[in-house]
């Protein structure tokens, strides 16, 4: 095959009738403005995330509620209550459990999961699209459905343990027993995202150290924890850092399953924010436990942020 | 050279001057907490004058925020009537009950007007009415230009009055004050039974609260041995929400005598902590353990209502029209077996119910009032609210004239107990807490502690623990 070589671009643009437009020097001004303009859209967007949390801010530094509506300056003095408050360490106790459990099994399970459909076959194409499915339910509708499979007269999930004689479960209606079904709900929704990471992870893997393994004769086990998960870490981590967020955060799953309780066994930081807020109306109180929430969920994500970017510089053999 | 340092120091400056520079902007921007909630003195109502007419707004348009429910159906299905009356259109948002509040709560306090007009209960009047959000509607039913005669306000119960008026101060009594709301559909609370299961087991209702704990575990015991599957004694509420305390459980706390808060010196003090109190909490919390629903702690209604139809529960003790729903025929499996009664007495014989009252309310930032008053009078007016009653699911009228009215009464005739049942209460029938603006937090609280009794904790350490914190909050 005969190599050619591309035409040249035209320098300067064709015009109708096949003359060419003359050049037009583009003024200084306007080159020295192009930066400028460039940026224009990320300042309008950091400033659409900046203004509300600024407010925020500045509301809580009032005690401004519907009973309320001309609040006094009282400082620091929401922050002083909601740290004093045993209900707020117990929602901080309850949030972090939820995080951690449902970060913890959906890590596991979702890393379970891509070893199996790494292999390539035809069922394990199908079960990676089936897989999918629960992430394309919103979480809210997610949790009302359990919430009535879960229910312990009609639900489909007691109907099926009936035979093995545990027919008669009341899921939510105990604290432990809400709280791990609200986790179970998570899990059920967010594996597959850790699933579909992990598996994108383990396709990228270089192939030649675990064909030199092989060759070697080395075990499934050995394989796996020396080669595999060293390697995949970097994208586990990143599906935990994700997941570990997603959950400090969590409204709507505890809230369509369990509303907070029984009692206020499931009541997250969220909830109580949302209580607060919009349910009772004292909207400085419930922005700044929205305020403290975050300040827990930038400090926790930092340092796993941090972590990762050892783990990636690693990973690549970057010198430090 | 430390440059991060450097970098470190631009980065602070910057935030300092963005931080100085935004101060104005907040203020400017309307960070002055809601706006302005004076209101100023005066009513628009004084605006109207000359003879009523009830084309005085025509080609004006009136919004209304609606929840689903078979009034609002009535409403809806009647509304060309209204404009062909008054040559007013309206414009109208329904949402389901679980979201309702909700976004009506948020549109009020964003100090917009978006709805002319809106569904509300007596209880929002507490949380509403401090605030601004609702126009007073006393000066507009006493102004006989803006309100025609045959509105006919003494055709309402006074109970049912009464329940939208208050002076706006924790504790006050209602019947005092502004009109913040007007009656416009309500449900009391009783008991409704499935006929063929006490048929069946030999039963009847209960006519005291200790009659009606050993009635609701007797049927879950033995009922499903006499061929009711699954079915449980008595449906009531339990999700962790202020509807839970409302319906069933205040009314025969009510009953009991019992008070949800004393008011001493202009203190409103939490006294569900008093020994009986306590002594009857635990009480309904072990009523409900032996003779309740599975899963509780999550009922609604919805599901309360939807047990009794599909005869998987043998009482409901909740809003009559909760069981009327599915009593009507065709409506359930339970339907044409469903009978009503007052439920159970206190002691003296005390009948006394709290409500639940659907009122109609205007926000007092509409720009629309004349229209939407005009609207509001007519939808709680005769006509409406006959045809309402006896041609689509709004009963329990809000009129005497309408739950006299001889197509009413035969409509209804044909539900066992039903007239009969609403004759007994109706009286005794009104709002039995102490009106306060913390009372979402106050019962979403009590249900709480409801759950955490029900759960096996000790009543009188919860509800001591729950009167503690509502102490700190309210008074």
């Amino acid at each position: 095959m005969a190599l050619t070589t591309p035409p040249a671009p035209p320098d300067r643009p064709a015009v109708p009738g096949g003359e060419t437009a003359p050049v037009r020097p583009v003024p200084g001004w306007r080159r020295s403005l192009r930066p400028y303009l460039l940026i224009v859209p990320a300042l309008l967007l950091t400033g659409g995330i900046l203004y509300p949390f600024g407010l925020g801010l500045y509301y809580t530094l009032f005690d401004f509620a519907a009973s309320k509506p001309r609040p006094d300056l009282v400082g620091v003095e929401n922050y002083r209550r909601i740290l004093s408050q045993s209900s707020f360490w117990e929602s901080a106790r309850v949030t972090v459990l939820y995080a951690v459990g449902a970060a913890a099994v959906e890590t596991v399970l979702g890393v379970s999961v891509a070893l199996l459909l790494h292999r390539a076959s035809r069922v394990g194409r199908v079960l990676e699209k089936i897989l999918i499915l629960p992430l394309m339910i919103a979480p809210v509708i997610a949790a009302i459905m359990w919430k009535l499979m879960l229910q312990p007269s009609v639900g489909v999930v007691n109907h099926l343990l009936e035979p093995v004689g545990l027919g008669g479960v009341q899921w939510t209606d105990t604290p432990a027993g809400a709280l791990l079904s609200s986790i179970a709900v998570d899990v059920w929704v967010y594996t597959p995202f850790v699933a579909v990471l992990a598996l994108a992870g383990l396709r990228s893997l270089p192939v030649s150290p675990f064909e030199a393994a092989a060759v070697d004769g080395a075990g499934w086990w050995f394989t796996f924890r020396r080669l595999t998960l060293p390697m995949l870490w970097p994208y586990v981590l990143v599906a935990v850092i994700f997941r570990f967020m997603d959950s400090l955060k969590v409204f709507d799953i505890i809230y369509a399953l369990t509303e907070g309780g029984p009692g206020d066994s499931t009541v997250v930081l969220q909830i109580r924010a949302y209580l607060e807020a919009i349910r009772f109306q004292r909207y400085s109180f419930g922005i700044s436990y929205m305020i403290v929430l975050w300040a827990v969920v930038y400090l926790v994500t930092m340092v796993l942020v941090r972590y990762l970017g050892r783990i990636q510089n690693r990973a690549a053999e970057v010198p430090k | 050279m430390d440059r991060h340092g450097h970098d470190r120091r631009r980065l602070f400056a910057l935030g300092a001057a963005a931080a100085a520079s935004a101060a104005p902007l907040l203020s400017a921007c309307g960070a002055g907490f809601g706006g302005d909630t004076t209101g100023g003195g005066g009513s628009a109502a004084d605006e109207v004058t000359g003879a009523f007419d009830w084309k005085r707004a025509e080609g004006k348009t009136v919004r209304a925020l609606l929840n689903k429910h078979p009034y609002t159906d009535a409403l809806i299905a009647d509304l060309k009537a209204f404009t062909e009356k008054t040559g007013i259109k309206v414009e109208y948002d329904v949402f389901p009950e679980d979201n309702y509040f909700d976004k009506l709560t948020v549109d009020l306090s964003s100090g917009r007007a978006s709805y002319d007009v809106f569904m509300l209960g007596a209880y929002m009047v507490w949380q509403y009415g401090p605030p601004g959000w609702l126009e007073d509607l006393g000066p507009w039913m006493r102004n006989s230009s803006a309100t025609g005669a045959e509105w006919d306000q003494a055709d309402f119960y006074p109970n049912l009055l009464q329940a939208g008026q208050w002076s706006l101060k924790a504790g006050a009594p209602l019947g005092q004050g502004g009109q913040y709301a007007l009656p416009w559909g309500w449900e009391t609370n009783v008991v409704a039974y499935n006929t063929e299961v006490f048929k069946k087991l030999g039963l009847k209702p209960a006519e005291s609260f200790d009659e009606l704990r050993e009635l609701a575990g007797t049927i879950t015991r033995r009922a499903p041995g006499a061929g009711f599957d699954g079915m449980y004694g008595v449906a009531v509420r339990g999700s962790r929400s202020w509807a839970t305390i409302h319906p069933g459980f205040m009314t025969m706390y009510a009953r009991n005598g019992l008070k949800d808060f004393t008011v001493e010196d202009g203190k409103v003090k939490p006294a569900m902590n008093s020994p009986r109190a306590i002594a009857f909490t635990g009480d309904w919390a072990e009523m409900v353990r032996k003779g309740g629903p599975p899963s509780w702690t999550s009922y609604t209604w919805y599901q309360c209502s939807g047990d009794l139809g599909a005869k998987k529960a043998g009482m409901l003790f909740d809003a009559d029209t909760a069981a009327y729903f599915q009593a009507v025929k065709g409506a359930s499996p339970a339907s044409g077996k469903i009978a009503f009664h007052p439920g159970p007495k206190g002691p003296g014989g005390s009948l006394a119910t709290n409500m639940w009252i659907w009122s109609l309310g205007m926000n007092a930032r509409s720009r629309s009032k004349p229209a939407a008053w005009l609207f509001l009078q007519w939808a709680t007016g005769k006509d409406h609210l006959l045809r309402g009653a006896v041609q689509d699911n709004h009963i329990d009228p809000v009129r005497r004239s309408v739950s006299e009215a001889a197509a009413y009464r035969d409509k209804m005739g044909a539900i066992p107990g039903f007239i009969e049942t609403f004759e007994a209460v109706v009286d005794q029938t009104r709002i039995q807490f102490t009106p306060q603006e913390q009372f979402f937090d106050a019962t979403t609280s009590w249900a709480s502690a409801l759950q955490e009794i029900y759960g096996g904790k000790n009543p009188s350490s919860v509800l001591n623990g729950l009167a503690g914190d509502l102490a700190s909050k309210i008074g």
